[in-house]
């Protein structure tokens, strides 16, 4: 294989790794630029999301039905039930610290990551379960042949439709519009007759639907899963929102992408093991000479 | 006018901070079309008033009754964005706009509460969901003109001047639909010939859609020549309600200002 080959394979490894980073950065961003919370058990969130996508997709292929509509039915499903985890640990967890010191809702998210993680290993299992493969494939023209597979041009277009779907309801929709009023001043949106209970939980519907999608693919893609895969994920993820600049919205998206080939590089030119090195020093890097993040504003803070 | 009674009915007041009483027993009412002004000395209490009113604090006791869009409602406790749908809209001393979204957008998000589209009609956009956003665009920009901003509706908000921002503050607060509107120091920076056209455009708003206004503002002239009717406060306490010919002859005001001559 030659040089270039082999950097366009790590390239679009890393935009796959990076494109499902993003799906979860924006959990975290979206969250964090509505109510200035670091959801912790967001990365729970896109571990349900998984394993209600192993379970149905289980249970429809002992049916018999044929591979695209067990993905076509898997993934709503996922979906929803991770919305609805998502809508309740803000009910449940938040909602009633909104009042409270900032440590507060900061400390029942961790207590929420830790609670779905302890959930799921009681009520599944510890142990890695293999994941069907859940992706359609489809042969690709031979020059890309070797470069990349089906399920990573699978990942990246869905990925990207989702992104440009949000991108566009946050931008022209009555609802996205309230949100991005709540995000800026979150007592005049109020004043000006804008439901904020709801628009805070529509946040969190949405970016749980963004991390179970996110969830069902990789999982496909990687063909394991477990009980802690939420944490790693989240822990990436939220570094990529950070990296972005935590609360912008295209900030998640950016900063997952240069996240994904940070590592996809460190991995493919230096080593494995450093993998996680360079996604790091990365971060303390860009934070040192942009600390509100590659997109984030400085001013952000309310008076 | 087919309601006969007043529009916000506010009776007894009272609002404490731990042991500040910041507001004492303060009644105040205001008729369908009236443009009310609250005056008083800084720290009078006339904007925790206003945050009383309109749900930014729950008031230690007192009622608050707004009669508007066909209903009757007791406002204590409810929250800010309820009490808008009720029909109650305010402006801000400090002006608040979404600084990053357009002069636009800033007055859409008013028509919010006056719309429904879902996140599903959102997503599939059926045909009242785009008839819905289309009346929104049209009220908005209507609005604008009213106010004299239609030149910058793409602009971003934090980049207009200061005064187009006062004005588009008041269009935002118009596209809720108010029946009661409440203005905080509309006329605070202004120069003189910026708050006369701000004179003009309260009384052309009154007129189109049947407002009521109370107003908080320090610029005396403009008190006098715009109010049907003066309520005057100090610490926290009403001291003169009358016409602005009669309040500016009460003793008692003369004197709250005379020791406060500097800030009036």
């Amino acid at each position: 294989m030659g040089r270039m080959e082999y950097f366009l394979e790590i390239f679009f490894g890393g935009l796959t790794r990076g494109s499902i980073y993003a799906l979860i950065a924006l959990g975290y961003t979206m969250v964090y630029g509505i109510i200035q919370l670091i959801n912790f058990a967001h990365g729970e969130i896109y571990m349900i999301g998984a394993f209600t996508a192993l379970i149905v997709a289980g249970v429809l292929g002992s049916l018999g039905m044929p591979g695209y509509a067990i993905l076509l039915l898997t993934l709503p499903i996922a979906v929803i039930y991770a919305s609805a985890y998502g809508f309740t640990v803000e009910k449940i967890a938040y909602k009633p610290l909104r009042s409270a010191p900032r440590l507060s809702p900061l400390i029942s998210a961790i207590g929420m990551s830790i609670f779905l993680q302890n959930y799921i290993l009681l009520a599944q299992t510890a142990d890695f379960l293999p994941f069907p493969n859940l992706l359609p494939y489809f042969d690709l023209p031979d020059f890309v042949g070797g470069i990349l597979t089906s399920s990573e041009v699978t990942i990246v277009i869905t990925a990207a439709l989702v992104m440009a779907g949000l991108t566009s309801f946050i931008k022209f929709t009555r609802m996205g519009k309230a949100m991005r009023a709540t995000a800026q001043n979150q007592r005049m949106a109020m004043l000006v007759g804008v439901n904020v209970d709801q628009v805070i939980s529509l946040t969190f519907i949405i970016g749980s639907a963004l991390a179970a999608i996110g969830g069902v693919l990789i999982a496909s893609h990687i063909g394991q899963i477990n009980f802690y895969i939420g944490f790693i994920a989240g822990i990436k993820a939220f570094t990529a929102a950070v990296l972005g600049g935590i609360g912008s919205v295209p900030g998640a998206m950016l900063g997952g992408l240069v996240l994904g080939w940070t590592e996809s590089f460190a991995t493919g030119y230096v080593s494995s093991d450093y993998e996680d090195v360079f996604a790091f020093a990365l971060l303390v890097l860009i934070l040192i000479f942009r600390p509100a993040g590659i997109l984030g504003k400085a001013d952000s803070q309310k008076v | 006018m087919a309601e006969a009674g007043p529009v916000l009915d506010v009776r007894n007041l009272t609002m404490d901070f731990g042991g500040l009483r910041a507001i004492d027993s303060v009644s105040l009412d205001i008729m369908p079309g009236e443009i009310v002004a609250l005056i008083g000395p800084n720290g009078a209490g006339k904007t925790t008033f206003f945050n009383c009113v309109t749900g930014l604090y729950t008031p230690t006791s007192g009622e608050i009754l707004l009669s508007a869009r066909g209903q009757r409602k007791r406002l204590n406790g409810l929250k800010p964005n309820h009490i808008t749908a009720l029909g109650m809209a305010r402006t801000f001393q400090n002006i608040r706009l979404f600084p990053h979204m357009t002069v636009l957008e800033n007055v859409m998000i008013g028509r919010h509460c006056r719309t429904r589209s879902s996140i599903f009609g959102a997503i599939f956009r059926p045909p009242a969901t785009r008839q819905e956003e289309a009346e929104s665009i049209e009220i908005s920009y209507g609005l604008l003109k009213e106010v004299g901003l239609t030149a910058l509706v793409d602009e971003t908000a934090n980049n207009l001047p200061y005064g187009a921002q006062r004005r588009l503050e008041i269009a935002r607060a118009m596209a809720t639909e108010p029946a009661l509107l409440l203005l905080d120091e509309p006329a605070a920076g202004m120069n003189p010939s910026e708050t006369r056209e701000l004179q003009a455009l309260i009384l052309r708003l009154r007129e189109k859609h049947d407002l009521s206004i109370l107003l908080i503002e320090h610029d005396m002239k403009l008190v006098m020549s715009l109010s049907d009717r003066v309520c005057v406060l100090e610490y926290g306490t009403q001291i003169a309600q009358s016409t602005p010919e009669e309040v500016s002859r009460d003793p008692r005001v003369i004197k709250a200002y005379l020791g406060e001559e500097a800030d009036a």
